[in-house]
């Protein structure tokens, strides 16, 4: 079916997008690159003279830049941690017969059309506040002081407002993944003595490895760029606990309006998201392939 | 599928309307705003003004630091989206050395510029040329309840000294009934815990830079304006300190949860208002705390202020918008509307000699002593190379201060004691400081 | 799950799930309920659940305080633009990666999906000042060229996953009765392509329609959708917490919406290819 010309027409069609997303990367990602090498603080317009790799090694020793990379790592493997595993077990939960499965779905996937802003603002307000919040009621009643998680535990916090919204997204792919199994193969499985775990575990895990490739994958993308939560809600804080790349460059270019460290910055974190990238295709690529 | 296609006939159809709808008419001024209480006022006001000039206004409100980043950007890219906008004291002289702001020097006479309180007029010159017009002003003032502190029997003076107030928090505290003692800000932010413990560290005697431009959080005074903050908040605080700023703070007070809160004037309107305050009647004021023979009440200035980008192309037009939304006139319009109490306050000499103003709001006495207290020149007792008041006047200032803030944040919860964050605070202010370019010369 | 299953175990799987799914939604729920209260019930200790006094007034106040029309229009140009064209150029593209796989095929695609991972904060200033120059700062095409850009390799990605499933033996057997490439695409293929067309256009809205790091910062007045509406109402002087619920309502009902509509076409196409 590969024809030469069918080769020819298949490029034809391919490059709209690949031109496009070269423009789109080249473009900003060039100007970035150059931006790193100058003196350029929005603040104070002049000339901006070219400094080398200065803004590099600004960024790169700037005493939270570890803990940003840290806590990056650990917001996306948290969040993925608690979206696959919760999603497989709602999967398999509303694979199950019951009343009402329709219902009961809307309610599960509703999370994922709340925009990030608002789904932050409200927890923050509605729910985590340690004077006004339900949370705070709720261990009021039970006898409990109240717990300060935005000040306490604020990566956790964020881990778990962000899992809320994404786990909508890994349970949908999940649970179509497992409606496509072979419902023969289990039943044989069943009639041979197999317990539930054991037709879990042997038959419906590996049946959903691809699709939990793709919500790793998938999430993992935008997971790396996490901003609007931490925003509204820590603000990076308390000191850095809860910072990330992406709200590290934010400060560098929106706080202290400097281009030239936050083109660096973002430079870095492009290389970073590539590796993790790389990592990640290299781990799990395998699945897709099959 | 046909969901789907419905959807998008209906999207075409209604974009072609919305297309049409908003076909270009007289002058058209694009404002942009902070969406504070008295601006939203100004929003709802200006269908007056665009009543009487035909000119059309189309508002973008935002939250305040989503504000301040997006005029910012615009502002130093030259990106022309705006002809008036809303900022602090703090941005108008550093955008005006820019050249960034019109020179506000041909005001109509009526405007009395002269009305202008002159601590905030100066504040807003560069070279004695205006390139602002302040909306509203505050300074920063005790708050406090009489009852509590009544029922305790302590006794707040008029100009507290900082171990009066912690006397006081201490008496008026009572946990087990929600009651605490003293409400301050700590969440991270230069205009948030930086703008409070900056003033505070003023009327401790403390400075952020000595004439060198070296650091100076490794100074005694420092270390005392910390310590007393962190045990005052830490003893006799609410919970989650660590995350309350002026709102938050706010509405503890309002629902009657702290016995003291140390804040901006403007607050005083709020918590004295019946309908959203429980304790409006039993509220009293006091002059912002200083620490014993230092003579200085924290030097806290801020306004909000509606200036025009140089690279407006509506000057005139715009000109005219904010010298009617800051004028007398105005004034007049928001107390025939809705009462005197709900005038925006701190701008001018005129509100305060109103008789129909001093008695509608208790606190206008103690908010025009504070403001005229303040020395924006020399905003400590000891000598420094800046100037400014509850921030450094310096473009770098929003970087450096939230950095600290951070710090002194993670300090009130607990997550370090105070010298670490003293430290890290010295560390990080100096690497950005020497950076910037300020030690070399 | 043909088998009859006992009514004990439906009704237990019934309970728990609902339990969950309640869960789940209860923040949403209690952000819908406070936005009918007035600000003073929005804070009451303690919290009252259904038994208020039910106002619109938030609603009011919202409305004459925005233009939420205006938002909303710019919210829907936005999405549904960014998406039909983000669509029109991928299909092509996908289809091409599906049914002629090259050598580099997998390569292009990766590099496509790591484009997404440009954090948008680091290259706000050269798109600012590109924006600046070409005209396109406050204007719906400027956003819509934006979004299109971004979301551009998840629409290349989702369609290729779909497309890919596609037996292409049906294409021969089509060839085989003597179809013309046309009535192969318009009879055969299309068709089948459908169900993951919609879903990808259905998933794509939604990811336009939340986006609120480029909508709220190229835009002023007049291209400024619904993520700047809410800008307007987070943090202001005071605690407003029943605007903003109302607020928060408005932004997110009608994606909501649309969203338990069309549940099941996104459902069906979501599968990317997990479907055997």
């Amino acid at each position: 079916m590969a024809t030469q010309h069918s080769r020819a027409a298949a490029r034809f069609m391919i490059a709209p997008s690949v031109v496009l997303l070269l423009a789109w990367m080249l473009i900003p990602l060039g100007m970035t690159i150059w931006f790193s090498l100058l003196r350029y603080n929005l603040l104070m317009p002049g000339d901006n003279p070219f400094v080398g790799f200065e803004n590099y090694s600004y960024f790169l020793t700037d005493p939270a830049f570890q803990t940003a990379i840290v806590n990056t790592l650990l917001l996306v493997g948290g969040i993925l941690l608690i979206t696959v595993c919760g999603g497989i077990g709602l999967a398999v939960l509303l694979d199950q017969p019951m009343w009402g499965t329709g219902i009961v779905r809307i309610m599960v996937i509703s999370p994922f059309f709340v925009m990030p802003t608002v789904s932050a603002l409200v927890w923050k307000n509605m729910f985590m506040n340690p004077v006004n919040g339900l949370f705070a009621y709720v261990a009021g009643v039970l006898g409990l002081p109240a717990f300060d998680f935005l000040t306490a535990a604020p990566l956790a916090s964020i881990i778990g407002i962000v899992s809320w919204q994404w786990l909508p997204f890994a349970t949908l792919i999940l649970l179509t993944a497992m409606q496509s199994l072979d419902s023969e193969q289990l039943e044989a499985a069943e009639i041979d003595g197999a317990s539930a775990w054991s037709r879990f575990y042997y038959i419906k895990l590996p049946h959903l490895a691809r699709a939990i490739t793709v919500v790793v994958l998938i999430q993992t993308i935008f997971l790396l760029s996490i901003f609007a939560e931490i925003y509204v809600t820590t603000a990076g804080g308390p000191g850095n606990a809860s910072i990330n790349l992406t709200y590290l460059v934010f400060q560098e270019s929106l706080q202290r309006y400097d281009v030239g460290t936050a083109s660096a910055g973002g430079v870095v974190a492009i290389i970073l998201a590539n590796i993790v990238a790389i990592f990640l295709m290299r781990m799990i690529g395998k699945n897709l392939d099959a | 599928m046909t969901t789907t296609r419905a959807l998008l006939g209906s999207a075409a159809g209604l974009g072609l309307a919305a297309g049409l709808a908003t076909a270009a008419t007289a002058a058209e001024l694009t404002v942009a705003t902070v969406n504070n209480g008295d601006m939203i006022r100004m929003q709802e006001l200006s269908s007056r003004w665009e009543e009487e000039t035909g000119n059309t206004i189309n508002w973008v409100v935002l939250e305040e630091n989503t504000l301040r980043q997006r005029v910012t950007q615009d502002i130093a890219t030259g990106g022309g989206q705006f002809d008036v906008l809303t900022i602090g004291n703090y941005e108008v002289p550093i955008w005006a050395e820019q050249d960034w702001l019109a020179p506000l020097d041909n005001l109509p006479d009526d405007y009395n510029v002269d009305d202008i309180l002159p601590s905030i007029r100066e504040a807003l010159s560069v070279d004695g040329t205006l390139y602002a017009l302040p909306f509203y002003g505050e300074s920063a003032m005790v708050m406090y309840r009489s009852d509590l502190a009544e029922e305790a029997g302590v006794e707040i003076p008029d100009s507290p000294t900082w171990s009066e107030i912690r006397t006081a928090a201490e008496a008026m505290t009572d946990t087990e009934s929600g009651t605490y003692g003293i409400c301050l800000r700590g969440k991270p932010g230069w205009g948030e815990n930086m703008a409070f413990l900056t003033a505070m560290a003023n009327s401790y005697g403390a400075r952020w830079f000595d004439t060198d431009w070296q650091a100076q959080f490794d100074s005694e005074e420092w270390q005392a304006t910390l310590t007393d903050y962190l045990e005052m908040m830490n003893e006799y605080g609410p919970p989650g300190a660590a995350a309350n700023g002026f709102n938050e703070n706010l509405s503890l007070f309002q629902q009657g949860k702290c016995g003291i809160w140390i804040d901006a004037t403007v607050a005083a309107s709020f918590v004295t208002d019946p309908e959203d305050s429980q304790v409006a009647d039993g509220v009293e004021f006091a002059q912002f705390p200083n620490r014993e023979g230092v003579d200085n009440h924290g030097n806290w200035l801020w306004s909000w202020n509606l200036a025009i980008p140089a690279s407006s192309e509506q000057v005139d037009v715009a000109t005219d918008f904010i010298t009617w939304a800051t004028s007398q006139e105005y004034t007049q319009m928001v107390a025939e509307d809705e009462g005197w109490r709900a005038a925006p306050p701190g701008t001018r000499t005129s509100l305060y000699e109103n008789s129909d103003y001093q008695e509608a709001a208790p606190f206008a006495e103690m908010t025009l002593q504070s403001m005229n207290a303040v020395d924006t020149q020399s905003p400590s007792v000891q000598e420094t190379p800046y100037t400014g008041a509850q921030f450094v006047a310096i473009p770098e200032f929003q970087g450096i201060g939230t950095a600290v803030g951070q710090q002194f944040s993670a300090a009130l919860a607990g997550q370090v004691d105070a010298s670490q964050a003293l430290d890290n605070a010295q560390r990080s202010t100096q690497r950005e400081i020497d950076r910037a370019g300020y030690t070399s010369n | 799950m043909a088998r009859a299953v006992p009514n004990s175990v439906k009704a237990r799987n019934t309970a728990i799930a609902w339990i969950i799914a309640i869960l789940i939604f209860f923040p949403i729920l209690w952000t819908i309920l406070t936005s009918f209260k007035t600000e003073g019930a929005a804070i009451a200790d303690p919290p009252v659940f259904l038994f208020f006094d039910w106002t619109m007034e938030n609603y009011t106040t919202v409305q004459e305080r925005s233009d939420y029309f205006g938002h909303f229009m710019n919210s829907v140009i936005i999405s549904v633009g960014s998406t039909v064209l983000g669509l029109a150029i991928a299909i092509p593209a996908a289809w091409a990666m599906a049914f002629v796989p090259g050598r580099q095929t997998k390569n292009v695609l990766m590099w496509m999906l790591s484009t997404k991972m440009l954090p948008p904060v680091g290259v706000l200033v050269p798109i600012y000042l590109i924006f600046r120059d070409w005209g396109l700062l406050d204007t719906r095409v400027g956003l819509v060229i934006v979004l299109t850009l971004i979301n551009l390799p998840i629409i290349v990605w989702m369609l290729y996953t779909y497309f890919r499933e596609i037996p292409s033996d049906i294409l021969e057997a089509a060839r085989m009765d003597g179809a013309t490439l046309q009535s192969e695409v318009i009879h055969v293929l299309l068709p089948m392509a459908v169900p993951g067309i919609a879903s990808t256009l259905l998933l794509n809205i939604i990811l336009a329609w939340n986006e609120a790091f480029w909508t709220l910062n190229l835009v002023a007045a007049n291209a400024a959708p619904l993520t700047a509406f809410i800008a307007s109402y987070s943090s202001p002087e005071g605690l407003f917490y029943a605007k903003l619920s109302a607020a928060s309502t408005m932004a997110i009902a009608p994606i909501l919406i649309m969203g338990w509509f069309s549940q099941k076409q996104l459902v069906r196409g979501l599968t990317f290819g997990a479907v055997k």
